[in-house]
């Protein structure tokens, strides 16, 4: 993070002046209409800003330079696999024979775009041993309400779907998790987590019953552990005619080494946006593919971006029991084309090389902070280390406070309190793409913020120092709503 | 792969402080038999060059609107993206941050994302935006769960004139909520029939502006309805349209929903787009998705931050108002730069000459054939009716390099011979002439029996002149439908067939000549009882402004 060298910019609402515009705007030759005979009554002006391009560049590119990415500094952030988003995709993805495709076209007129999206789920399949992969959700809650609607049709369509009205979540799961099974129609009831930080399978058994419609696990679990059993838990919840989703936030640590269809899960979603480096964009788009068993396959949202009987490409939307659309058109496409310049640049020889030094570097964190940040659990993580500062309270410390004082000395914050179940809780990813320099600057930070705990916390109180603002106050956000900006304000 | 920096060297220290000998112990784990043995089953990587040019052949392979001239749209339109718009949002500072959960490295995102909710809401002339949704049919959809548990009623009312990947949408979203869709028929006329559909168990009534067929919705009517009825109003709302048309705010909506594509983001096949949401303030606890505040920091400066938070899945799981987390940030941006750019005067200049194209080429193509399907005022598209089927005429005209529309058949039973024709700012006179003399190619060329171009009367019979001369009678009984302008007529009967009539006998038919028009419609109007009673006035005194039809149907 840069210190601040530019004013924080106005709101650009304070920089308009009448007259002035930022772009040169088409302007129809065709004759002139009557506006009023052609649609009737009009509005008054929109009360947008009138600013000259060059102002309008410096106040975006400011606004830039307030902002943290994976660009300009090392993202830890937990359970987010904010990787190195390459170039050359945005290259790809703005070629105009892609960024200029309606979806409305006839089908004739876009063979190279299916090729994209059948190359995507090829890939796909492969990587996380699925029988179909659709990439119509646009992000991963949406993939993953998908998933449960799909869930919903199949007991439906064996006559179980009045009875079966529960989701299973862990109590270690994203808050997607019990949201999307809400969206669905479904009642949610919590599995708790043992000692050793796998799924209780006793108090699965307990609760797993004809009632149950899924059972949505993260794998690796989001304390980054692998669940070691997994398949006895797939069997178990198979046995009362249940379903088993997989949460595929964490594929980071499996491509290339395991794969998610082989351990007994039915359906799971994946975000590209983590895995397959799409850029996350401050918050989206992301791009949710799933992935599923052939026994869901009839209740796939349509229009299927498929093969025919010849290997041929084929858009399918005769889908009888399909759940239907979920979204406007085929889903994210542009990032589609992202992912598959990514895919295709690893290729088999490279893809294992991602869980691999993912998985390197979240163990070389652990060990490097063990004496000073506790893992929450001693056992080989996956992808992530989630570590707890809870030692740290005792000197009127939180994890949040380490995470501000980390945001003065360059770094954006690991995830904290999440998962809820481990107490001041950090966790920390830092992708496969982050060099052993960057990793030991990052270890050498937090081990001087430890000791700056001990001996001079109001450092880390007050932190962040260095940044254009300090700790928000967030109560007098949600009490005094400003959400919108007025002229009077 | 330069995407993993570790030196062999690197790796080695790394496993030594770990504590192991190599990176396959890190995975112990996972039991043996789920580990992969083989190698993955897919192609060999690729350097960049050749990457670049496997990805640009897949590229070429497609015609894009930069190989041919654009006239889609339902919904996704083929607009001008101000050069500023992809410079500013492929800054890495935005490209690639996460979502600002970390308020003080993140004041940049945060204050666009405010400037972007500021600008919907004024747009829409509604209190207040989110900051954003995946797309325009599922912030509708979302829209429509909302005002379910707003007003804690189980069925939502949709026009069939609101998009049909939209009422889709809908549905798919509504279905496991146990929330019951209602449709109110708009095919005939192009807008709603009747509102009467609506009642005290509707939770909301879904209409869109312009709507699908580009048609500009009456929402005051909508309003007074849903006063009575005590539901929401619900309009998705296209964002070019809102610069110009009255606002949905003004005119009653209580959450304004729509896709922010047109607002410079690429078609990119439908995807990624943006969700606008918009509503009342009085219901911002129950909106879904995330909301950027300012704020103050302890020091009293101004801030950011993201706000409301405790309706969000991270922190309410199961009770929160949706399970959306990511968004559309980056689209949301570039609609930010956007709005920006074209300013106050650019948008209404955008809608204007949107607005002017789409009256020209809805002249040159009636001219060149092809008839305005519905009467009323359009903003951007319409529905033509063409006298062979449409799909025939969007195929012949994709050879020709024009993406000439959509044909409505693939959506509406019966209507295999409408298509939706859009028509944007950057439409030019040039492309619109070469539209509508290749769609008369085509039409000409069609050895179509039902093209008729001249006809007469008797006292039963309606005589019809083809193309070819050859005589051709019908009997009255068998007509449906006829459908009056200023410069032609047709008439479609029950076996489906449609004639239009635009010379030869009929000429006299004409604004100058009503004399002549009133014999014609007089020798045919004795055999037509049981007609609307008021057709007879219609047609005698027919509203000649405007291109505008009038259609009359057997009741």
């Amino acid at each position: 993070m840069t210190t601040r060298t530019v004013p924080t910019p106005k709101p650009i609402f304070e920089k308009s002046r009448p007259g002035r515009i930022g772009c040169n705007i088409p302007v129809a030759d065709t004759p002139k209409v009557d506006l009023a005979a052609a649609v009737g009554e009009t509005r008054d002006s929109v009360a947008w800003p009138e600013i000259g391009e060059l102002d309008l560049v410096r106040h975006f590119t400011n606004l830039s330079q307030i902002n943290y990415g994976i660009d300009t500094g090392f993202y830890p952030l937990g359970s987010c696999t904010m990787k190195y988003n390459p170039r050359i995709n945005e290259q790809t993805a703005a070629l105009p024979g892609f960024a200029r495709l309606h979806p409305m076209q006839p089908e004739e007129s876009i063979p190279g775009a299916i090729e994209v999206m059948l190359g995507v789920q090829d890939f796909l399949k492969e990587i996380t041993g699925f029988d179909e992969i659709t990439m119509q959700p646009v992000a991963g809650a949406h993939g993953e309400l998908t998933c449960l609607m799909m869930i919903k049709a199949y007991h439906e369509s064996r006559g179980e779907g009045d009875q079966r009205n529960i989701v299973l979540v862990p109590d270690s799961a994203h808050g997607t998790n019990p949201a999307s099974a809400a969206r669905c129609g479904y009642k949610v009831k919590s599995v708790p987590t043992d000692a050793e930080g796998n799924t209780d399978i006793e108090a699965l058994r307990a609760v797993m019953d004809e009632t149950v419609a899924a059972f949505m696990v993260t794998n690796p679990s989001t304390l980054g552990l692998f669940e070691p059993h997994i398949k006895e838990i797939c069997d178990l919840v198979h046995e009362k005619g249940g379903q088993v989703f997989c949460d595929g936030a964490n594929m980071n640590a499996m491509v290339g080494v395991t794969r998610p269809g082989d351990h007994g899960f039915d359906c799971m979603h994946l975000n590209l946006h983590k895995t397959f480096s799409t850029p996350h964009g401050g918050g989206g788009p992301g791009c949710g593919a799933i992935g599923l068993q052939s026994h869901l396959e009839a209740f796939m949202p349509a229009p299927l971006v498929t093969r025919g009987a010849v290997g041929e490409p084929v858009l399918d939307d005769d889908r009888p029991q399909s759940i239907g659309r979920v979204s406007s058109f085929f889903g994210q496409f542009l990032m589609a084309v992202r992912a598959l310049t990514y895919l295709a640049a690893y290729g088999s020889d490279g893809l294992p090389e991602i869980a691999r030094h993912a998985v390197l570097n979240a163990n070389y964190i652990k060990a490097r902070l063990k004496d000073v940040l506790p893992p929450a659990h001693d056992r080989p993580c996956m992808h992530e280390c989630i570590l707890t500062a809870k030692e740290y309270k005792k000197y009127g410390v939180r994890a949040l406070d380490i995470s501000k004082r980390l945001i003065d000395l360059g770094f954006h914050p690991p995830t904290n309190y999440f998962p809820l179940i481990v107490p001041e809780c950090m966790m920390i990813e830092p992708t496969e793409t982050e060099s052993k320099e960057t990793l030991d600057e990052f270890c050498d930070a937090m081990i001087q913020i430890c000791t700056e705990a001990r001996e001079d916390h109001e450092l880390l109180i007050n932190a962040p120092q260095k940044q254009v603002v300090g700790r928000l106050n967030e109560a007098e956000a949600v009490k005094n709503l400003d959400v919108k900006w007025q002229a009077d304000r | 792969m330069p995407y993993i920096p570790h030196s062999e060297e690197d790796r080695k220290e790394m496993l030594k402080t770990i504590g192991v000998d190599r990176i396959e112990d890190l995975f112990v784990e996972i039991p043996d038999d789920l580990r992969l043995k083989a190698p993955l089953n897919v192609p060999e990587g690729l350097d960049e060059y050749k990457l670049f040019g496997h990805l640009n052949e897949l590229a070429s392979k497609n015609m894009s609107a930069s190989d041919a001239v654009c006239f889609l749209g339902a919904g996704i339109y083929d607009r001008y993206i101000p050069a500023v718009v992809g410079a500013l949002i492929s800054r890495g500072e935005f490209l690639t941050a996460y979502t600002p959960y970390q308020p003080e490295a993140s004041q940049g995102y945060l204050q666009t994302i405010y400037e972007f909710q500021t600008m919907v809401a004024e747009l829409y002339g509604m209190d207040l935006a989110n900051a954003s949704m995946y797309c325009g049919a599922t912030a509708m959809a979302e829209g429509a769960l909302m005002a379910c548990s707003i007003k804690r009623r189980s069925q939502v009312v949709v026009s069939e004139a609101v998009h049909p990947h939209y009422r889709q949408v809908l549905e798919t979203y509504c279905s496991p909520m146990d929330v019951e869709v209602k449709t109110i028929p708009a095919l005939a006329s192009g807008r709603e029939e009747s509102l009467d559909l609506v009642t005290e168990e509707a939770a909301c009534l879904i209409l869109q502006q312009p709507n699908f067929f580009g048609m500009i919705t009456d929402i005051k009517a909508a309003r007074e309805v849903c006063d009575r009825t005590g539901s929401l109003l619900l309009v998705s709302a296209d964002p070019t349209a809102a610069g110009l048309l009255p606002t949905p705010g003004e005119l009653g909506a209580d959450i304004v929903t729509g896709e922010g594509q047109p607002l410079g983001i690429p078609m990119g096949l439908g995807g990624p787009l943006l969700g606008l949401f918009a509503c009342r303030r009085e219901y911002a606890r129950q909106i879904p998705g995330r909301i950027v505040g300012r704020t103050h920091d302890e020091q009293g400066r101004l801030g950011y931050t993201m706000t409301l938070r405790t309706r969000e899945q991270d922190i309410r799981r199961e009770r929160a108002t949706s399970n959306i987390c990511t968004n559309e940030a980056l689209m949301a941006l570039a609609a930010t730069v956007y709005m920006s750019a074209v300013g106050k005067n650019g948008i209404r200049s955008v809608a204007e000459s949107t607005v002017q194209n789409t009256q020209y080429a809805i002249s040159r193509l009636t001219e060149a054939g092809a008839r305005i399907k519905y009467k009323g005022s359009v903003f951007g598209e319409f529905v033509l009716s063409l006298p062979i089927e449409a799909s025939q005429v969007r195929d012949e005209l994709h050879k020709r390099g024009i993406l000439a529309g959509l044909p409505l058949g693939e959506y509406f039973e019966g209507e295999e011979h409408s298509l939706l024709v859009a028509v944007t700012e950057i439409r030019t006179k040039d492309e619109i002439d070469w539209f509508a003399s290749e769609l008369a190619s085509v039409l000409d060329n069609e050895e179509n029996d039902l093209w008729l171009v001249g006809a007469s009367l008797d006292q039963s019979r309606v005589q019809v002149r083809q193309a070819d001369g050859h005589v051709d009678a019908r009997s009255v009984e068998t007509i449906e439908k006829v459908t009056v302008t200023k410069s032609n007529w047709s008439i479609k009967d029950q076996f489906g067939l449609e004639m239009q009539f635009t010379d030869g006998a009929l000429a006299e038919i004409h604004e100058e000549d009503t004399a002549g028009f009133e014999a014609v419609m007089a020798a045919l109007s004795k055999q037509l009882e049981g007609w609307d009673e008021e057709w007879y006035e219609k047609v005698v005194y027919p509203p000649f402004e405007k291109n505008a039809a009038v259609v009359f149907e057997r009741v």
